[in-house]
């Protein structure tokens, strides 16, 4: 493999977006990752700068051998900017953990490596010294299984893990512990929320070893109607039933938010068609906006297009805003840092021009040109049928 | 920002759940604490893992005033984590501290997991050294096998080559 160190973060680590996957309408993303640390060295709370830099290097000559990742990048996190940090946060490639606090320094040694011509990586010295991940788009739970698992095959066979015969591998949280692998669905429930069925769901899951986040992971709030489905065990089941557990009760989440929709459908009609082209409107046409009203909105409209009360935008064009338009890729785009104002009136611009490039029947938002959003909407609702 | 919202409900507390409804045939927006949005039936993601951890660290912390396992007071024999360091942390120190803490962790694995004992992948070590055909040749079937499976040809391809020119060169 070629590691190439310091290259621009660009477009990297979205080539699920292209992937419609099975669902996808439903199902925005899929994600599975494993908790590894290398044996002989303390786990993070415990280690020094000088192993961390061990753990780094040895990591990195592992990978130079890969024939797994054929071509990717290596980043150590102190050779990005606060904002490319950022980015790679917002795109769901880092936790916060790895990037540190927003003012202050990344953790010594802390790193990511990522494919060139997938979402497939490694997050070095995190809470624990290696995390791999694969990231797919749509219900692809065994692919992103078994791209992680042959990372995983080749990565162990060169270093070595940590690993007891009771307890499995190691890891920093025994809540990680037995298999490290974190299986989880981004699943968009308005239909369930809307019927106000979501609770009885989340209790439903709850029971049967699986848990929810909001968008961003532990600890965040519901955004946009998306929540994130995992396991919560790790130890005492085998890799693959832990996935095809996830797996099937997706699946019947999935069934219960189509039964919810139809229902939404039935009940209220009108009611359903007016908020979806409201939301769509107001996209359309806003000035400024904060990212939490655009994800509840962008709900609508996706709620919208499943259910055919619209016919554009496209699912790829909504996913492709609700990355693009987070903050630090706002700021990105303008080349500095932008206060909630500065960034509500950028994202408004940008939702409007993607919107009407998708109306038009363009390719997308790829580069999207960003102004400071006196651009005249020509022709409202054109191109809509 | 609906960080800086006061909850609708006792406009006292914080708003961290935004719940959308529909009441009388009109949709609508609340912004609630998370007490309020459990009365109204909508729980806020309390991590369940919370609350056997809690458990487990009052034990250790217990267990660290007055040690019932020889070495818990000293904490573990490698890295020197004690007790009361998993109790401000909730991470272990390295490797040796699962066997040191063997068993005090199973009551907390028990309780997490519903299990201690693992029956996933089992790490064979650094076995697979560029000679070692065997145990290559067999994970590229394994994987053949899955590829085959989820119908993932391309990927069913290049493992098949792979195989093949592992088996031609031995």
């Amino acid at each position: 493999m070629t590691l190439q160190t310091g290259s621009p973060v660009e477009e990297r680590g979205l080539q699920w977006l292209d992937d419609e996957g099975p669902d996808y309408e439903i199902v925005l993303s899929t994600r599975v990752r494993l908790a590894r640390n290398l044996q002989g060295q303390p786990f993070s709370v415990r280690c020094g700068a000088e192993a961390r830099e061990q753990i780094l290097e040895m990591s990195r000559e592992a990978l130079e051998a890969s024939d797994v990742l054929d071509q990717a990048s290596f980043w150590p996190m102190t050779e990005l900017d606060p904002i490319d940090r950022a980015v790679l946060l917002e795109r769901h490639l880092v936790s916060r953990e790895l990037i540190g606090p927003p003012e202050g320094d990344p953790p010594q040694g802390a790193a990511l490596v990522l494919a060139e011509d997938r979402t497939l990586g490694l997050m070095l010295n995190e809470e624990d010294h290696v995390r791999l991940q694969a990231l797919v788009g749509g219900l692809q739970l065994e692919r992103a299984w078994g791209e992680v698992d042959a990372l995983d095959d080749e990565f162990g066979a060169r270093l070595p893990y940590a690993f007891h015969h009771e307890f499995g591998f190691l890891t920093s949280c025994p809540t990680n512990v037995g298999s490290g692998l974190r299986a989880s669905v981004l699943v968009h429930l308005p239909g369930l929320v809307l019927t106000k069925e979501i609770n009885r769901v989340l209790d439903g899951i709850s029971q049967v070893g699986l848990t929810f986040r909001g968008l961003y992971g532990e600890g965040s709030e519901v955004i946009g109607n998306f929540f994130q489905i995992s396991n919560q065990t790790t130890l005492g089941k085998t890799e693959e039933d832990l996935v095809e557990h996830l797996d099937k009760i997706v699946r019947r989440v999935i069934e219960y938010e189509k039964q919810a929709r139809a229902v939404l459908l039935r009940e209220a009609p009108s009611v359903l068609e007016d908020k979806v082209w409201r939301a769509y409107g107001i996209l359309r046409h806003a000035r400024a906006i904060s990212f939490d009203e655009m994800m509840n909105l962008l709900s609508g409209v996706r709620l919208g297009l499943t259910l055919k009360l619209l016919h554009t935008p496209r699912v790829e064009t909504l996913n492709r805003i609700m990355i693009r338009a987070q903050t630090a890729h706002l700021a990105r785009s303008a080349r500095r840092r932008l206060d909630d104002s500065d960034a509500d009136v950028f994202r408004a611009s940008l939702v409007r021009e993607a919107l009407e490039a998708d109306a038009q029947g363009r390719a997308g938002n790829d580069d999207l040109p960003i102004d400071s959003g006196d651009k005249r909407d020509d022709g409202v609702d054109g191109g809509l049928s | 920002m609906t960080s800086e919202m006061r909850c609708e409900n006792c406009g006292e507390r914080e708003a961290e759940i935004q719940l959308t409804h529909i009441e009388g045939g009109e949709m609508a927006t609340s912004h609630l604490c998370s007490e309020c949005a459990s009365e109204k039936g909508l729980s806020a993601a309390i991590p369940p893992e919370a609350a056997p951890l809690a458990d487990f660290l009052a034990e250790i912390g217990e267990q660290g005033a007055e040690p019932a396992l020889s070495g818990a007071d000293e904490g573990c024999s490698y890295c020197g984590t004690r007790p009361q360091d998993f109790r401000k942390t909730g991470r272990l120190g390295c490797s040796h501290c699962y066997p040191h803490y063997a068993p005090q962790l199973r009551g907390l694995l028990r309780r997490v997991h519903g299990a201690t004992q693992h029956v996933g992948k089992i790490y064979l070590g650094q076995t697979l050294e560029e000679g070692d055909v065997t145990v290559r040749v067999a994970t590229l079937r394994r994987r053949l096998e899955r590829a085959v499976e989820i119908e993932d040809f391309e990927a069913a391809a290049s493992l098949r080559d792979q195989i093949h020119d592992l088996t031609v060169v031995e």
